[in-house]
């Protein structure tokens, strides 16, 4: 891959990374990764954004409300099952589904873009972000949280501040995890953020990931373009390594 | 003893400022607030299966399974008429047959023999070295293992898109996943039973073959049947290797499609709509059974 990334790194050098032109014409080819750097990250952290207080409350209802119940185990089996979903079939039901909601209520004219590559990327690492926070809210030890009680405490601040500090870096470490996955998703963002090779402008505007943009345009790519475009593969797969790392690190201090 | 303790309460309730129905009153909104969201986050998986047997069940006929997808022009003039688009997605399954079956057969040997390697060397440096490896393959975006595969096989092995590239490409996916699924469950083997092994005089590989193994074998069973489930779905990287084909292929250096892929170039045609969801459900189904499969032989394990 390194290898195969050179002939772009030195006709561009370290003007890939801020650049944003991407020009594919023949003879005036310019290419620079920017936009994709831009939009990837953008939607990435919107996802997460939205994900958050939907895995958070996911998470406590398996882990701390109803704890060892049958309603908890259905709740998470479904949860589980979101996670084997094909990332194509969120891509289709996106693209069917919520992009004419997303046009009935006025967002955005085509549905297309940032906003909607998000939501559909928030529901895809929900249960990534789930499992593993409600599995360290369960190992907050419940002696900690009887004695909160015991001082007659409501559930919501034995949760606020007995749970959440206990568990803070494990629930931290789950949410970095997710966020490594919505970086490198690739069929259903590409299906539904617009591919337009530009800076994204706002929530609604269209853009490109860096997933997206391999994924559109390999099949067609030969000599510079192939070049950058494995370029950008690398940078993607250097960005989630270390995403990944951060989480794994604060997973491995916690145990 | 009743009476002392109800006569502290009051006390406490007449002396200080009583801010005990506001927080009764925050702790029920927060866990209405946690049911609300929880139900949201369910009925989302519901509606998206739902959406798909909803629609995709009309297409669904033995034509479905048997023959090979349809053209444009073919698809063009059915709907025309009014007519069911003909043909179904025998190309895509049986392409999809194939490359789980090579990449089974790259992945599970390597990714089991890994998984006794590091489950025996324990907290070894060498061991945590291809832990961390592991770790760093499983975050690799599918699309870039795509690119990876891409440039090994296509461009220096078979030369041009091929069955064996996908197949490399979806084993290397399938790795990390096997690797760790076979060392945590060879981990929950009780000591005690190797060690009976190993005092009775058995060789050390007979050990790992007739006591771990077949003792943790419906865990290294689930792994490998989530890693398919996992795989089966894949379609970026498959877009880089195996390109697709409109016929049925065996030969493991030409092009093949696979289903999702086949539902990414109907999606690409305005014509084959109906195809679509036909084939989406059938994806889903296959998938969720695999799943749901794994799930059913783990919990069989734990009972």
């Amino acid at each position: 891959m390194l290898r195969g990334s050179i002939p772009s790194f030195q006709h561009f050098g370290w003007n890939f990374l801020i650049s944003t032109q991407w020009d594919p014409t023949q003879g005036k080819e310019q290419y620079g990764a920017l936009p994709f750097i831009a939009g990837t990250l953008f939607t990435s952290i919107l996802a997460l954004l939205i994900a958050l207080p939907m895995a958070f409350s996911t998470s406590l209802f398996v882990a701390e409300y109803f704890r060892n119940t049958r309603m908890a185990s259905v709740v998470s089996t479904m949860v589980d099952l979101l996670a084997g979903i094909p990332s194509i079939i969120y891509g289709l039901w996106g693209f069917y589904i919520l992009r004419p909601f997303i046009v009935l209520i006025g967002l955005s004219p085509q549905g297309y873009g940032i906003f909607t590559s998000s939501l559909i990327l928030a529901i895809m690492i929900i249960p990534y972000a789930t499992s593993l926070s409600s599995t360290t809210i369960q190992m907050v030890p419940n002696e900690l949280k009887e004695a909160a009680y015991s001082l007659g405490a409501t559930r919501l601040e034995v949760i606020r501040n007995v749970i959440i500090p206990n568990a803070y870096s494990g629930i931290t470490a789950s949410y970095i995890l997710a966020f490594g996955r919505a970086l490198g998703e690739t069929m259903a963002v590409t299906m539904l953020i617009g591919n337009a090779n530009i800076l994204p402008t706002g929530l609604f505007s269209t853009g490109n990931t860096m997933a997206s943009v391999i994924a559109n345009q390999f099949g067609e790519a030969s000599g510079l373009q192939l070049s950058a475009l494995i370029e950008i593969g690398l940078l993607l797969f250097l960005i989630t390594t270390i995403v990944n790392a951060i989480g794994k690190f604060i997973i491995k201090k916690v145990v | 003893m009743d009476q002392t303790s109800n006569n502290i309460k009051i006390n406490a309730a007449e002396t200080l400022p009583d801010h005990s129905i506001q927080r009764k009153a925050k702790d029920r909104l927060f866990l209405l607030l946690v049911i609300v969201l929880s139900v949201i986050t369910i009925s989302i998986v519901v509606f998206i299966i739902g959406t798909l047997v909803f629609k995709g069940f009309r297409q669904i006929n033995w034509a479905f399974f048997t023959q090979v997808a349809p053209d444009t022009f073919q698809a063009m003039m059915a709907k025309a008429n009014g007519e069911i688009i003909p043909g179904g997605i025998a190309n895509g399954i049986t392409g999809s047959l194939y490359l789980v079956f090579l990449s089974s057969i790259f992945a599970i040997p390597f990714g089991l023999l890994i998984g006794v390697f590091l489950y025996e060397s324990g907290d070894t440096k060498y061991a945590n070295v291809i832990r961390d490896i592991t770790d760093v393959l499983q975050g690799v975006p599918s699309i870039v293992i795509g690119i990876i595969v891409y440039l090994w096989i296509v461009v220096h092995v078979t030369h041009s898109y091929s069955v064996l590239a996908g197949g490399v490409s979806l084993a290397i996916m399938m790795l990390p996943l096997i690797i760790r699924s076979t060392e945590e469950s060879l981990k929950m083997i009780p000591d005690t039973l190797k060690e009976a092994a190993i005092a009775l005089g058995t060789p050390y590989y007979k050990v790992i073959l007739k006591v771990l193994i077949p003792t943790s074998l419906s865990g290294l069973v689930t792994g490998i049947l989530l890693a398919i489930s996992r795989v089966l779905g894949e379609t970026a990287p498959l877009m880089l290797t195996i390109l697709g084909n409109p016929g049925i292929n065996w030969n493991i250096t030409k092009p093949v499609s696979a289903v999702p892929l086949l539902v990414w170039q109907f999606y690409n045609d305005p014509n084959m709509v109906d195809l679509i969801w036909s084939s989406t459900l059938f994806l889903m189904g296959f998938v969720l059974i695999l799943n749901l499969t794994s799930k059913w032989v783990a919990a069989r394990r734990n009972a």
